[in-house]
């Protein structure tokens, strides 16, 4: 799954690194102290604060995975491998918008490709990366569980079914 | 058509309590209260109810594996990871009847003696998570949930964990190293998470849909619902249908319709001018059909006696513009793609998969490479962790056994000349 893009600098993680200080807001730790609350043990909240942190910070950074490590109580290597194994855990910066075009079964039946195709054309990228004004991240997904109304994509955190260029040109449109 | 979990699914408000309340939802909780928790295995036993995540696992017998002298906490955790290619239904409860799901988790919770319950639920999933929060949040508001379940000395505590984009944490032991933090590998078992589940506890593992039925097993009584199924197959389950039918969607069936049945009489048959090809009929996964085969019906016994799977009941509808080299080629990169790499048949087995098909539709196939496919199938099969190994052989092994001519024909000669590359064709028609 292509996901890099081609001119963000990476550290040895494989990860952007922020620019400046992470730290967690006061309301992330409150959030922290609730999610802690829900599970009988610690490590149980790793996915739940790695969520926050993407709310939190945009993407996963070294810096990133080391506070969260220090509040989970769990070796970085721990927190690394963690991150890594999902793919929705970003790890350098989005653009503000995320199109996410499913290229399974069943979209693919529905035309998913030549979609894809228009996509890149229109944004001028390729999927994995992001459009040089920061607006728009093109990426190439498996199942979404939208197939009853494929084509379907993922846009930021709402679910596009029947697609069709006309639709996306509307959406992408809208999109601020 | 009875309808039982779908049956709210388009009401305004479906999914608020006062909405749900109305409907009857949670009406069954002082009933499944009234009974002994192991009557309550026992009638969910004789409903023959099945899991209706994929394997078809009868309900009641999987929770009636729990130890019974195990002093450990006990845990119910709900599968509503949704990630089986074809497969869109868990979500239908979720957004337009959360307070069902609830009512359904409360009950298996009294039967299974357990006071938490996690619900495990894609990471894409925003509207179903919001949907199920603001759910819980109603419900314990009204004393449904919390400490004291209606007033009786019973608690449940629900928590909707999200995850984070991985098809394999749909697997249940996968799931449960997710919930608790890890990579998503899976476990060997036996033990089976009913012995040593989630933190080594003893946890039942049942799909969204699965536990959205107990409530009307309980309504209805084991027998009644039983019989709107088949022999060994009770109730009614959720067919997902996609591909190149009229009138894709989520329907609500009797265990055993026939799969002709499904296609052409509630997905509005093919586009016109179509034929049937292939029918892929329960998920992914499971070992696609000829346009032969789909008087067969649509329950977990009747699928395994032809060599395929009912799964997921996802229902991929194949017709003659599609090839099915190019449609495998989508299905083993998928595979390749979610194999989590423990062990190295799957490894290695899924990523050759992918690379024999593609270099065939590049014109770059071997002669040989069908039977490569097929040996390299039955090298995963069997000798993995978990069944994605064997997940990913399976629709190998019977597209390239039933439709051998048109491997040998794309690794002969390249795109046969009648084929129309998928990026031109189908949009419009789907559309
Ligand atoms: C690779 C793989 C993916 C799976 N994905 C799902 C899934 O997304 N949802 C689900 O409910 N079950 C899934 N399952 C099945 C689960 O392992 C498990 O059998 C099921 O959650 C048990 O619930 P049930 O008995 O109610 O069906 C998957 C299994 C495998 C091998
Ligand atoms: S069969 Fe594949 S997915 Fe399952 S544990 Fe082995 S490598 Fe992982
Ligand atoms: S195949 Fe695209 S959403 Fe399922």
């Amino acid at each position: 799954m292509s996901t890099e893009t081609t001119q963000t600098p990476t550290s040895d993680w494989g990860s952007q690194p922020h620019a400046g200080p992470v730290v967690w807001s006061d309301e992330a730790k409150r959030e922290i102290d609730a999610i802690f609350g829900k599970y009988p043990d610690r490590n149980s909240a790793t996915l739940p604060i790695l969520w926050l942190a993407v709310r939190e910070f945009g993407w996963i950074s070294p810096q990133v995975e080391q506070i969260v490590g220090e509040v989970l109580e769990r070796p970085l290597n721990d927190v690394h491998g963690v991150v890594t194994f999902y793919t929705m855990f970003p790890r350098r910066p989005l653009g503000r918008h995320h199109i996410q075009i499913c290229r399974n079964i069943a979209c693919w039946l529905a035309g998913s490709e030549s979609l894809m195709d228009y996509l890149k054309q229109k944004l001028g990228i390729d999927a994995g990366e992001t459009t040089s004004d920061g607006k728009f991240t093109l990426s190439e997904v498996e199942c979404l569980a939208y197939c009853e109304c494929a084509p379907a994509m993922r846009f930021d955190d709402r679910y596009e079914g029947n697609l069709t260029r006309e639709k996306i040109d509307r959406i992408l449109a809208e999109a601020e | 058509m009875v309808k039982l979990v779908t049956k709210h699914v388009g009401l305004e408000n479906s999914h608020t309590l006062e909405v749900a309340r109305r409907n009857g939802i949670y009406a069954r909780v002082e009933k499944a209260f009234a009974m002994e928790p192991d009557a309550l295995v026992q009638e969910v036993i004789k409903s023959n109810l099945r899991g209706l995540g994929g394997a078809g696992f009868p309900a009641g017998r999987k929770w009636s594996f729990l130890p019974k002298d195990s002093p450990k906490p006990r845990y119910l955790v709900v599968n509503a990871d949704e990630g089986e290619p074809g497969t869109c239904k868990d979500k239908y409860v979720m957004i337009h009847d959360p307070h069902l799901l609830l009512e359904g988790i409360i009950i298996t919770c009294w039967a299974i003696r357990a006071h938490k319950a996690f619900i495990y639920v894609r990471g894409e999933y925003d509207l179903p998570i919001a949907r199920l929060e603001a759910a819980i949040a109603e419900a314990k508001a009204a004393g449904l949930l919390g400490e004291k379940v209606l007033g009786h000395d019973f608690a449940v505590d629900v928590v909707v964990h999200r995850g984070a984009g991985a098809y394999i944490c749909g697997e249940e032991t996968s799931l449960l190293e997710s919930l608790e933090g890890k990579r998503g590998w899976p476990r060997l078992k036996p033990p089976f998470p009913a012995v040593e589940g989630y933190l080594r506890c003893p946890t039942v593992v049942n799909n969204v849909e699965t536990i959205s039925y107990v409530p009307h097993v309980i309504e209805l009584g084991a027998v009644a619902f039983a019989a709107l199924g088949t022999e060994r197959c009770g109730g009614l389950r959720m067919f997902t249908v996609s591909g190149l039918v009229k009138k894709p969607g989520v329907y609500e069936l009797p265990m055993g319709i026939p799969l002709r049945e499904i296609i052409y009489d509630h997905a509005g048959g093919l586009l016109d001018g179509r034929t049937l090809k292939a029918v892929i009929p329960g998920g992914s996964s499971s070992p696609v059909l000829t346009a032969d085969e789909i008087d067969v019906p649509m329950d977990f016994d009747a699928l395994a006696q032809i060599g395929s799977m009912a799964g997921s009941a996802g229902i991929i509808v194949l017709d003659n513009t599609v090839s099915m080299v190019e449609a495998l080629f989508v299905l083993a990169r998928f595979y390749a793609h979610e194999s989590c790499g423990q062990c190295t048949p799957c490894r290695e087995g899924t990523a050759w998969l992918a690379q024999i098909i593609d270099r065939t539709l590049d014109t770059r196939g071997r002669s040989g490479d069908a039977d490569n496919l097929l040996r390299i199938a039955h090298n995963i099969i069997g000798n993995t962790i978990c069944p994605l190994g064997e997940a990913a052989s399976l629709p190998v092994v019977s597209f390239v056994t039933k439709f051998r001519d048109e491997f040998e024909e794309w690794i002969a000669r390249g795109r046969p000349v009648e084929s129309i590359p998928m990026r031109e064709t189908h949009i419009a028609a789907a559309v």
